[in-house]
């Protein structure tokens, strides 16, 4: 087969997915399977203006214009005993990030610079396998603390695994909504952490949806996974059915095991988004960590125009994000109001 | 911090004047330093939605400008 002819076919291809997506997930709401998701990952570049139309669309219909803006921050940082491989909190690798925990007062103070900013959801989040009596007590007094002091803002958690008990106990804080990523497809997720399973992540997302917190699970892509196994962790995102989903692109950190890995191109990033967004209809799919190195000012813009919904604004949790001022005013040019407290999107 | 001379790069803790620091410097916009830039001790860092802060034992406290 010639190159023409193979080029002819891509583009053909390209555009009967997207005539399917369009019938759908736009029409009816009915998000893409595992087969379908590939065939959006495997669309050329030339079709990507389409697929991104395409996946705003769906965002606009399902989910309407507005964006959820969250600010997070590492309550405990460093030191972790998982090996995650993207993560430079891990007490495993040669990472220059020392352990830290952050007092009450400034975890407020984190919460006020939030508040500010105009974002509605503040994320406490610890590098842990999972609580222990210290961070949950920690816990308790900061969401006590902040509730009192920063009344305009939802507390969301992410402090690795869960028991039962646990689990109760966040909800007993207020805490509004959860976070535990899936990190990577189920066939991929040996090869990115040895020291738990992707069972074990399953299992605290599903006590957490039965449990009346929203549930936040994410992933972060450009890890060496293969575009299969992209599709196959959309696939499974969409069976666990998060409110929300987080999606980090990998930031290559100094002494990690993904340290030398290459940031993800953005025309592929973007048409990430897009696949997500098509297996996700109705979901807050949520701009995360590495957005800026993998698609700089241009590509930030194009996302929200291509499916994404949620921003996080600000600082990551051992990296710096754009300036809050930057986000926001984007997103005023792109007239998406920022979703007020309590609404429901 | 310390008013000593900076000899060390904030972001791979090598000394400034051994090869070129072009791209941890490129590095720095994007996250905070992690190396004491007197001493090359690493700092313990904070990062907070809209600041940072980067200690030293012996040298101080570095701020987000």
């Amino acid at each position: 087969m010639s190159a023409a002819t193979d080029e002819t076919q891509t583009a053909s291809t390209g555009q009967d997915i997207l005539a399917i997506a369009r019938e759908q997930v736009l029409e009816r709401g009915v998000p893409l399977d595992e087969a379908q998701i590939l065939a959006v990952l495997h669309t050329g570049d030339d079709v990507l203006p389409d697929l991104l139309a395409l996946a705003h669309e769906v965002r606009m219909k399902w989910c309407g214009p507005e964006v959820e803006v969250e600010g997070i921050v590492s309550i405990k940082t460093g030191g972790c005993p998982e090996d995650c491989h993207f993560c430079s909190q891990s007490g495993q690798f040669t990472s220059p990030v020392r352990s830290v925990w952050l007092n009450i007062p400034e975890l407020v103070k984190a919460a006020e610079q939030t508040a500010a900013t105009g974002a509605t959801e503040f994320c406490i989040v610890a590098a842990v396998r999972g609580p222990d009596e210290r961070l949950m007590t920690q816990m308790r007094d900061g969401v006590k603390a902040i509730k009192e002091a920063v009344p305009n803002i939802e507390v969301a958690a992410s402090i690795g695994m869960l028991s039962q008990d646990q689990v109760e106990d966040l909800v007993d804080m207020g805490i509004h909504r959860y976070n535990h990523n899936l990190e990577a497809a189920r066939s991929y997720f040996p090869q990115v952490v040895t020291t738990h399973s992707w069972e074990e992540r399953w299992d605290t997302c599903l006590m957490v949806r039965e449990s009346g917190m929203e549930l936040c699970c994410g992933c972060l892509v450009g890890m060496g996974e293969t575009v299969e196994q992209r599709a196959e962790l959309a696939a499974q995102l969409g069976e666990l059915q998060p409110d929300e989903v987080p999606l980090n692109f990998l930031n290559p950190r100094p002494g990690t095991p993904f340290g030398d890995l290459p940031l993800m191109e953005s025309s592929e990033a973007l048409r990430t988004i897009a696949a997500f967004r098509l297996a996700l209809p109705r979901t807050i799919l949520r701009y995360a960590g590495g957005r800026e190195l993998t698609l700089g000012d241009l590509g930030t813009r194009d996302g929200l125009l291509g499916g994404i919904n949620a921003v996080i604004v600000g600082n990551y949790l051992t990296t710096l994000g754009r300036d809050p001022a930057d986000d926001l005013a984007l997103l005023e040019d792109l007239k998406m109001p920022i979703k007020a407290l309590s609404s429901s999107l | 911090m310390s008013s000593a001379v900076v000899q060390f790069c904030g972001h791979c803790g090598e000394p400034l004047e051994a090869g070129r620091h072009d791209a941890c410097a490129e590095r720095l916009r994007m996250e905070p330093p992690r190396f004491c830039g007197h001493c090359r001790r690493r700092m313990v860092v904070q990062v907070t939605p809209t600041s940072w802060t980067a200690q030293c034992v012996e040298h101080g406290e570095l701020t987000s400008p």
